[in-house]
């Protein structure tokens, strides 16, 4: 009786109600991504007690609890928030992006990279570096990336829709091919290249990371990110009745046509602003939302809010990893995110198998 | 004969075509309020096709559908499926979501775009599955249960978006003998309270004996159309089915009952039904059983 017990929670939360399920689960995950961005803004080059950490976040809502040197001041203000920032609205994006097309695909695997969008970033910002435009204005890399990932997006959205009738198999593989386009597009580049220091610029950030972001980074994709996840939250009823099936949607009185474009070009916009500021980062968009769903059932009304905050708490304490564990060097935050996303998906496939068998 | 107010659900012309073949034909079908019209027809006749241009899913390319005297087509999604529902055949995969979830789905057309479902949506959605005998397993997901059980939670579904106008496709399909009863039981007794519910139906005896007209569909076209009686005779039964019947009345249950006697060319060798444009070289001519088929090596 004992054992049962866990399991029969789990099983009764999955039971409660859309609102009881996201209050608990916001309050959790609320929490945690607030411990995690507090332990990060202390862990560093500088170490910062915790207690000045909370001052000096306090001090900027006008609440001088305590003195704090100006040395840590400017190190968590200039350096690590905005870092965590930018790191915080990634994964949120990836992670909605992410149960998005995973709702949209009816295919706990999809992700966002699968209609290109993170290719076709990746392409943007290497024709930046290779032509050197990034030495000339700031805002070329993530613009271009950011325009290639839209464009990638809108691409393959276009050969899915080739003659008037849409399909979602057909816009599966045009992923697939466009994906395998612009990766040998890529290939070319680098391979092309002469210059070295071009060549090192590309491969670091084709590996995804959040050194050296600012808050100019946050700046430029924070509104992208969060509109576009509200654009998805509306939705995300609709998106409940998509997954049964087009016909199904339609009726029980969703619009089909136009909310799967409005579904499809908000998680491209925000996958595009996350992959402008941080480069691909894996695993994020497909593992967040999967996990979530084994605890919270497939309800998007709770799947899409709680992703976004998990989808943060992941990236956050990733990076957090990444630049402390070989100081004074920095490990990258897409590389990481792999290596943990990688075996912990494949111990939940095994996982969910065998469950699945013993039914 | 002309009824005073508007038909509950009305087709008028309706035609669907992919490519060249023609799915729907000209084709007709009104269901007053509080009646149950029942289509039946051979497989590929047309009867889902049909029944998913009148639910709005399907936009044919010619004729109009009027539900409750209003243009299907200029009536926005919504507003049609808070008045209509649509059961469909294949219950489609679910993902993970319970019986009690994808009940409360049949809410979704009644709420806004804020709202979540109340204490008054879950109790039409309990009061649903108390009426489709799946309350037992409404924390379950939806891919451990049994095919019927299933295709009884989409009728629940139905039942909870509280529609004027309920259309079934091949309810009973999955059926085992007592719910298939019991879910035609439920759907009669709904349409005499004023229900209207357009069902396709395999079981020819089921059809007569629940609906109260008749709509026979073969090849996209209405074959005949009319009370069970008028529409249920043997000769009208062959040519929609190609099969030698026997219709009377059955004693136990009062209503008509159809004994299926022979497939109406047996005995004769089994010739498939050439293409009517003759594409495959033949003309247009049927092939008539018994004659030599050496024609066909002649022009090889």
């Amino acid at each position: 009786m004992r054992e049962a017990a866990r399991p029969l929670s789990v099983r009764s939360f999955r039971q409660s109600g859309v609102s009881a399920r996201l209050a608990v689960g916001g309050v959790l995950l609320g929490g945690l991504v607030l411990l995690t961005s507090l332990i990060s803004l202390s862990l560093g080059p500088v170490d910062i007690p915790v207690e000045h950490v909370a001052a000096i976040v306090l001090s900027f809502v006008g609440l001088d609890v305590a003195e704090v040197g100006r040395t840590e001041q400017l190190v968590i203000e200039q350096i690590r928030l905005p870092r965590i920032l930018v790191g915080a609205f990634v994964g949120m994006a990836l992670a909605v992006a992410g149960a998005t097309m995973q709702g949209l695909f009816r295919n706990p695997m999809a992700d966002p990279g699968i209609i290109g969008v993170s290719a076709g970033g990746a392409l943007g910002a290497v024709i930046s570096i290779a032509t050197g435009l990034t030495g000339l204005f700031f805002l070329a890399l993530p613009s271009f990336a950011f325009v290639g990932a839209v464009a990638a997006t809108f691409l393959v959205y276009g050969i899915a829709a080739v003659g008037g009738h849409f399909s979602m198999a057909t816009l599966l593989l045009a992923g697939v091919a466009v994906n395998a386009f612009l990766g040998a597009v890529i290939s070319a580049i680098i391979i092309l290249l002469p210059d070295n220091e071009a060549l090192r610029e590309i491969l670091f950030w084709l590996a995804g990371g959040l050194d050296s972001r600012a808050w100019e980074h946050v700046h430029i994709s924070a509104p992208l990110i969060v509109g576009a996840t509200v654009v998805i939250l509306l939705r995300a009823r609709d998106l409940n009745l998509l997954m049964l099936g087009d016909d199904e949607a339609q009726a029980l009185g969703v619009r089909v046509g136009v909310t799967r474009v409005v579904l499809l070009a908000a998680a491209a916009l925000a996958t595009g602003a996350a992959v402008a500021v941080s480069g691909t980062i894996a695993f994020v968009g497909l593992v967040t939302p999967h996990i979530l769903r084994l605890v919270l059932g497939p309800d998007h009304r709770v799947l899409i809010p709680l992703s976004a905050i998990a989808g943060a708490v992941f990236v956050v304490a990733a990076d957090t990893f990444a630049r402390t564990i070989i100081q004074p060097a920095e490990f990258r935050v897409g590389v990481l995110t792999a290596f943990v996303g990688a075996p912990f998906f494949v111990l939940l496939l095994i996982r969910n198998k065998r469950q699945a068998h013993a039914l | 004969m002309q009824t005073e107010r508007a038909a509950s659900i009305r087709a008028d012309e309706l035609g669907f075509r992919v490519e060249a073949k023609a799915l729907l034909e000209r084709v007709r079908l009104h269901a007053d309020q509080g009646q149950l019209v029942g289509l039946i027809g051979p497989n590929g006749a047309g009867k889902s096709t049909l029944l998913r241009a009148i639910a709005g899913v399907l936009r044919p390319q010619e004729g109009a559908v009027w539900l409750e005297g209003e243009a299907l087509d200029s009536m926005p999604a919504k507003e049609v499926a808070a008045r209509m529902a649509l059961v469909p055949q294949v219950a489609p995969a679910t993902h993970g979501f319970t019986a009690r979830e994808l009940v409360l789905m049949g809410r979704y057309p009644h709420l806004g775009r804020f709202e979540i479902e109340g204490a008054a949506d879950e109790a039409i959605a309990r009061e649903a599955m108390e009426l489709t005998e799946t309350e037992a397993f409404a924390e379950r997901t939806l891919d451990t249960l049994s095919g019927g059980e299933r295709q009884r939670v989409f009728v629940s579904r139905a039942l909870a978006q509280q529609p004027r106008v309920l259309l079934l496709d091949e309810p009973t399909a999955n059926l085992d003998v007592l719910h298939k009863l019991r879910v035609l039981d439920l759907v009669r007794r709904l349409v005499d309270e004023g229900l209207t519910a357009v069902a396709a139906i395999h079981d020819l005896g089921m059809a007569a004996r629940y609906c109260d007209r008749l709509v026979l569909l073969s090849g996209g076209r209405v074959l005949a159309e009319g009370t069970p009686e008028g529409v249920l005779v043997p000769d009208i039964i062959e040519s929609a089915f190609g099969v030698k019947s026997a219709v009377y009345r059955d004693p136990a249950t009062g209503s008509l009952a159809i004994s299926l006697i022979e497939p109406a060319d047996n005995g004769r060798a089994y010739a498939p039904p050439v293409s009517v444009n003759g594409r495959n070289g033949h003309g247009a001519d049927r092939h008539v059983p018994g004659e030599p088929v050496e024609t066909r090596r002649r022009s090889g």
